[in-house]
């Protein structure tokens, strides 16, 4: 007897909502003022995988509404220029959603290059703007730290890819 | 008919386009957030309804997800002072050596120190009050630099208080809900701090970068401030008072005068606010406004007894001012014994003086002779009197308006 299987159905809840939720959940952690062997932890921009990896693994519309959101989210918890981060992602998903055709299918090292020069061109934007807005150039080195700890969530980005782009076959 | 059974049958939007139409959409509503952004202006107005809705939700928040961070760290904290208790102990030895011979000294000078003010009548302040609270979440990055600490405007912060930890400055408060305020550090990048240089005494502007180590900028004089001079607030501007330790003077990789900071010397756990707004709140408004005298007692009116024997003496008195004085008698001084300047801890003005001083006083110095008429104006240690007769109270300078006891 031929027995029935189960389809599950990937849904925006799966690539869109938990990875979101999860992304500003880890934001809040490493806000913490703790200090392990006392070095601070890292700060890096989690929500910037999300910004690589939606457009690739399908174009939607509640990608950028979701990016919206969580830039002012980061504004908000960090005190910061409330819209910058939000400008900064919605550069990035823009970017990525234009060029997908190119990047699509192609190597993983590949995919880490267009994740670091996104990730540049997201920091001088934001660097440049911080700069006309406060009359005063931010720090190159904390802002090269913070970069190379956001890059160094290509992984997280490369399996997110790996993991949804495949799950609806419309988007093939 | 049916919008499908159409002419639109076969017409499909590509998910591109849609998408991007969202992009754009979502990035104009972010632009004109950004635009129109305050933040900069570190005012109540600047801060927002939003920032102060979204810390008082943040700040529980944040305190129950990174409770495991904090444990972790509390044990990593426990770990390194396990291993490097033995290189622990010989530093603060060193530095319990060094602390005695300062503490002594510091006894001594402030003994001196204290002396001189109730000398000279400086204006001292009063203490501050402050309030403690706990820094729940931080931002560390190079475009932001603040934290949120778990006290409000119920415990009296407001709007501009200066924040510091056990080792020096910290920054001050720019966003204030009942149970929740945000603190912009010292090295954010929109932060300005009126500094001194405690050696020359040279003015500089703190210019944070969101790097640790924030700027010295618009150094007056030249040669004015040289490596490990002692950084701390001027008071300038009236948003910090003077004198809290900020941190000491380094020269940068890039040639410019930076300041390595008191508070990274540990960890900003834990705060106090300084409940100071400017130098206004120092002062007695009730104290300003006060008539000079107002603080002096009159005596009270004399009594029966006293009348009389006033109305008893007084034809001998004026058969004395009858008598013209001796020509050999020197000219009387008018000497009076005046007290110490008030210290108007309280006013901003000086005290006034309560009596005429002279430096060389002539009654002093003129031999004395017999005059059995007691003078007003003659110096002896009895109490002054009124011309009626009775004798005046001396009014000490701390009851004075504006006087500290």
């Amino acid at each position: 007897m031929r027995r029935g299987f189960q389809v599950r159905v990937v849904g925006p809840q799966d690539w869109i909502l938990y990875p979101a939720l999860i992304a500003l959940a880890l934001t809040v952690v490493f806000g913490t003022p703790a200090r392990l062997f006392g070095l601070a932890l890292p700060e890096p921009v989690f929500p910037m995988v999300l910004a690589f990896a939606w457009p690739l693994i399908r174009p939607s519309i509640l990608g950028p509404l979701a990016l919206l959101l969580c830039g002012l989210f980061l504004d908000l918890m960090w005190g910061g220029t409330l819209g910058l981060w939000a400008v900064v992602m919605l550069g990035v998903y823009g970017v990525i959603l234009a060029v997908r055709g190119l990047i699509l299918g192609q190597d993983t090292l590949v995919l880490f290059f267009w994740y670091a020069g996104a990730t540049f061109v997201a920091y001088a934007v934001a660097w440049t703007f911080v700069t006309l807005d406060a009359g005063s150039p931010p720090s190159l080195v904390g802002g090269f730290l913070q970069m190379a700890a956001t890059m160094a969530l290509f992984p997280v980005a490369n399996y997110l890819i790996e993991r949804f782009d495949d799950g609806d076959v419309r988007f093939r | 008919m049916t919008f499908r059974d159409g002419p639109f049958e076969n017409f499909k939007v590509p998910l591109v386009w849609t998408a991007a139409v969202a992009v754009v959409v979502a990035g104009v509503v972010a632009v004109l957030l950004l635009v129109t952004d305050k933040r900069e202006s570190l005012t109540a107005e600047g801060y927002g309804g939003v920032r102060s809705g979204f810390d008082r939700v943040a700040a529980p928040a944040g305190g129950v997800l990174s409770a495991p961070v904090r444990w972790t760290g509390r044990g990593s904290d426990w770990i390194s002072g396990y291993f490097f208790a033995v290189s622990e102990n010989r530093k603060l030895k060193k530095q319990l050596e060094e602390m005695q011979a300062l503490r002594d000294a510091n006894i001594a000078l402030k003994n001196t120190n204290d002396r001189y003010e109730r000398l000279l009548g400086i204006r001292t302040e009063p203490a501050i009050r402050m309030a403690t609270a706990r820094a729940v979440s931080e931002s560390r990055g190079p475009f932001a630099n603040a934290r949120l600490i778990d006290a409000g405007s119920r415990k009296g912060i407001r709007i501009g208080n200066p924040v510091v930890n056990e080792h020096g400055l910290v920054g001050r408060v720019v966003g204030v809900t009942s149970g929740v305020s945000r603190v912009l550090l010292l090295t954010d990048v929109a932060s300005r701090t009126p500094v001194l240089v405690d050696r020359s005494d040279a003015r500089a502007i703190l210019v944070g970068d969101g790097g640790r180590n924030p700027r010295l900028e618009f150094i007056r004089g030249q040669g004015t401030i040289k490596a490990g001079d002692r950084i701390m607030t001027s008071g300038d501007g009236g948003v910090f008072p003077r004198g809290l330790p900020v941190g000491v003077a380094a020269k940068g990789i890039d040639g410019r005068w930076r300041v390595k900071l008191f508070s990274d010397a540990g960890a900003i756990d834990y705060v106090r606010i300084l409940l100071f707004q400017s130098f206004d709140q120092l002062v007695d408004p009730a104290a300003l406004e006060a008539p000079p005298l107002a603080g002096l007692e009159t005596a009270p009116p004399p009594s029966p007894e006293l009348t009389a024997r006033i109305e008893a003496v007084a034809p001998a008195r004026r058969e004395a001012g009858a008598t013209p004085p001796p020509a050999a008698r020197p000219a009387p001084a008018t000497v009076t014994m005046a007290p110490a300047p008030a210290p108007a801890a309280r006013t901003s003005t000086p005290a006034r003086a309560q009596g005429t001083t002279t430096s060389a006083p002539a009654a002093a110095t003129a031999p004395r002779k017999a005059n059995p008429t007691p003078s007003p104006a003659r110096k002896s240690s009895a109490p002054a009197r009124r011309p009626d007769g009775t004798p005046t109270r001396p009014v000490p300078y701390n009851r004075l308006p504006g006087g500290t006891p």
